[in-house]
């Protein structure tokens, strides 16, 4: 009996939800991230009078694609507004809507590096909602300390790192290294590696136009080259088992001067009982060589649309609100989310709550995409051989030149006519 | 094998008795959900990774798919083609044979001091079998925190005894990795070895122990010539449990080292391709390699076992 009724309680609550929640959206996973969502969606709610669920996903953004995939895969309903990574409308593109016909021109205010990278074909796939790039995070005490400059080139950083870590060693700071970053064998290491490579002129692992990896070049080998004489001088030899939070671990425990990373460790280093508070500085990269460039890899998150929504019309309008200008500075200000919209950094309100975002402004606008719209659905893999063979050589198994032969071999064993990008 | 034990004990079908026909009419009744059961979950699945190994899904469409018959496996960019899956085959076989070597040894040797008397017995007992009690997924980031370079306890007891002079990185070290991952896997499924040899030691009879210690024989040669032959059934089976579990081996790899090349096992590799690649064919002709290796190995194994047992 007592059975029979909790099954008809369940079967009427989901009647009811099925009934009432025309809508459903994966945004966020834990945390402030999903409460700023929750928020935001509850006012589109309140506002326009159509109740929106919001459906919890994995945090962990590999699974998160698996599971996207699997309900995308089936043709299901099940969620109709997704929060994809910026590396997904290629992998994604065959089941997304084209939010063209329902944004009225609202893309044009948004970077336009992360337009071009949510357009496939012609189509928008999806609306950018914040933006993440690589920065590069100092120790302001210790650079002074040792009289030296905010480095330019990676060349000025191996030197003052190298420098900083040995009198601080000397002086007795023996848990005291120069440089810190992303190493594992995974998708943030993909992110490092594109930015030391780009930084050296050596492109963009697979050229955009013609499709073909140009990844086997003298710049790249370079590039890796230089990182790869980091580890076990500058950076721990356990680089090549970090992702951000360790390199962060190690940073903000005051035991590195150098730190490459997303902005959200900004806020963690600025919180009260973080023993680096006050003392960090945040630029861009620096440069490969004289002549290279500043690059930061484009990170963030994207709002997009299943083609197999029932109900398109209204998930695009709750897409368009959400990525607004008004969401996105209430964001900013509340959870250091970077905007997408080039307004924003002038606000003085969000520059109030996030000075660094107006520093951060030309990086966050020139950040580099991984070669993600041109592999389309094959990005893993392509992403995955990059990582592995970076690896290689960062681990000394293999140096840069042979890596990167190999690495040029496989990417031509994965797509020989070159990558076209997705249909 | 259900039908070869039900009828082997019968007379000629003729001959069978009513009764005796309707015992087993009733014993094929008996086991048959357990049959069904069996090919519903593991023969069904099984056939279809079968099947779509020989062609070219994707798991974003499983529809449109092609036969591309033994492609996956043989083609130019086929599995066996692939030095990455030859690089996971060796990493699996050899975890598997140092992890069951070692755990083997070490269960042995817990088993026999766990086999003496004592009024800690029981307590003891309960202790050993904590490291199988934990959860895989939970040991292996319990481990990982505690190898941490930085922070890592294991790094600092070593620091400060004086074995090392700087800190080791134990799960990014290639060359540490490895060893790594096999130190954690023996701490975690030794006590699995000592439980059953354990159990296998209280089966010896007490009065082959009487006999020898009347005539005298040294405590080395009870153990070689009493012991160890009565136990040897025991720990083969549990050497078979093992070996195959540390073929499949994933969690732990996966959880530790994520999806470096140096550790990569054939479950990894297979995952990798399934989900992160979305390659169900490719993927499907992987697992069933796998499949094959893992049953080719155990069934080796059971004829040796059970050829040493004859010659016993």
């Amino acid at each position: 009996m007592k059975h029979s009724l909790m099954s008809a309680a369940v079967l009427m609550t989901l009647a009811a939800t099925a009934h009432a929640a025309p809508l459903k959206i994966s945004c966020g996973a834990v945390g402030q991230e999903l409460e700023l969502c929750k928020q935001s969606v509850a006012e589109w709610s309140k506002k326009t009078g159509n109740d929106v669920q919001v459906v919890s996903t994995p945090n962990d953004s590999n699974e998160r694609l698996a599971l996207y995939q699997q309900i995308l895969g089936s043709g299901s309903d099940k969620i109709d507004v997704f929060q994809i990574d910026v590396v997904w409308p290629g992998i994604l593109a065959n089941h997304l809507l084209d939010l063209k016909p329902y944004t009225n021109g609202a893309e044009k205010q948004h970077f336009a590096g992360i337009i071009s990278n949510n357009t496939i074909g012609s189509r928008l796939l999806a609306m950018p909602w914040f933006t993440d790039a690589g920065v590069l995070y100092y120790r302001k005490d210790l650079l002074a300390k040792h009289k030296q400059p905010v480095p330019k080139t990676w060349e000025e950083l191996t030197a003052s790192a190298k420098k900083i870590q040995d009198a601080e060693r000397a002086a007795g700071n023996d848990k005291m290294w120069g440089y810190v970053w992303q190493g594992r064998a995974y998708e943030g290491l993909t992110c490092d590696a594109l930015e030391w490579v780009v930084s050296y002129k050596g492109g963009t692992i697979i050229d955009a136009a013609s499709g073909k990896p140009t990844i086997n070049n003298p710049q790249a080998v370079k590039a890796l080259t230089t990182a790869a004489g980091w580890v076990g001088t500058i950076t721990p030899k356990a680089v090549l088992n970090y992702g951000e939070e360790e390199a962060r671990g190690v940073f903000q425990a005051g035991n590195a001067v150098f730190m490459r990373n997303w902005p959200y460790a900004w806020a963690l280093a600025q919180k009260p009982d973080s023993v680096v508070k006050d003392k960090v500085g945040v630029v861009a990269l620096p440069k490969g060589g004289a002549d290279g460039r500043n690059a930061a890899t484009l990170g963030g998150w994207q709002l997009a649309v299943s083609k197999y929504s029932k109900n398109q019309k209204l998930a695009a309008e709750l897409v368009a609100y959400l990525t607004s200008s008004s969401v996105q500075k209430m964001r900013a200000i509340n959870g250091a989310y970077n905007p997408t919209i080039a307004a924003l950094y002038r606000d003085p309100d969000v520059l109030k709550a996030n000075p660094f975002f107006g520093e951060l402004y030309n990086t966050f606008t020139s950040a580099v995409g991984r070669p993600s719209s041109v592999s389309a659905a094959r990005y893993n893999q392509v992403s995955n051989q990059f990582w592995n063979a970076t690896h290689d050589v960062l681990s000394g198994k293999s140096d840069a030149k042979t890596s990167l032969a190999q690495l040029d071999a496989q990417l031509k064993r994965l797509a020989p006519q070159g990558f076209s990008g997705a249909k | 094998m259900s039908s070869s034990t039900l009828t082997a004990p019968m007379p000629a079908a003729g001959a069978l008795s009513s009764l005796q026909r309707s015992r087993q009419r009733m014993a094929w009744l008996l086991v048959l959900p357990s049959v069904l059961v069996l090919f519903a979950i593991a023969g069904l699945p099984l056939a279809r990774t079968f099947f779509m190994s020989f062609t070219d899904a994707q798991l974003s469409d499983l529809s449109a798919r092609q036969f591309v018959g033994l492609a996956n496996y043989l083609g130019d960019t086929g599995v066996l083609n692939d030095p990455q899956w030859w690089g996971a085959v060796r990493n699996t076989l050899w975890f598997a044979l140092l992890s069951v070597s070692l755990e083997t040894l070490f269960g042995l040797g817990i088993a026999l001091m766990l086999n003496h008397p004592s009024p800690l017995k029981a307590l003891l007992r309960a202790a050993v079998l904590v490291p199988w009690a934990i959860p895989t997924v939970v040991s292996a980031k319990m481990w990982t925190w505690m190898l941490h370079d930085q922070f890592g306890v294991i790094n600092a007891m070593l620091l400060s005894a004086g074995l090392i002079d700087a800190p080791l990185a134990w799960t990014a070290d290639p060359d540490l990795a490895f060893a790594t991952i096999v130190m954690v896997d023996v701490w975690k499924t030794t006590p699995f070895m000592a439980l059953l040899i354990l159990a296998a030691l209280q089966m010896v009879p007490g009065d082959c122990y009487e006999a020898a210690r009347v005539d005298g024989v040294p405590a080395w040669s009870v153990f070689l010539n009493i012991t160890l032959p009565l136990i040897t059934p025991a720990v083969l089976v549990a050497m078979i449990f093992r070996t195959l579990d540390a073929l499949r081996v994933f969690d732990l790899i996966y959880v530790m080292t994520s999806n470096s090349r140096s550790t990569k096992s054939m479950s990894v590799y297979v995952r990798e391709q399934l989900i992160d690649f979305q390659l169900a064919g490719y993927g499907s002709a992987a697992a069933t390699l796998l499949f094959l290796l893992i049953a080719l190995i155990t069934l080796c194994y059971m004829a040796l076992a059970r050829r040493r047992m004859e010659g016993h």
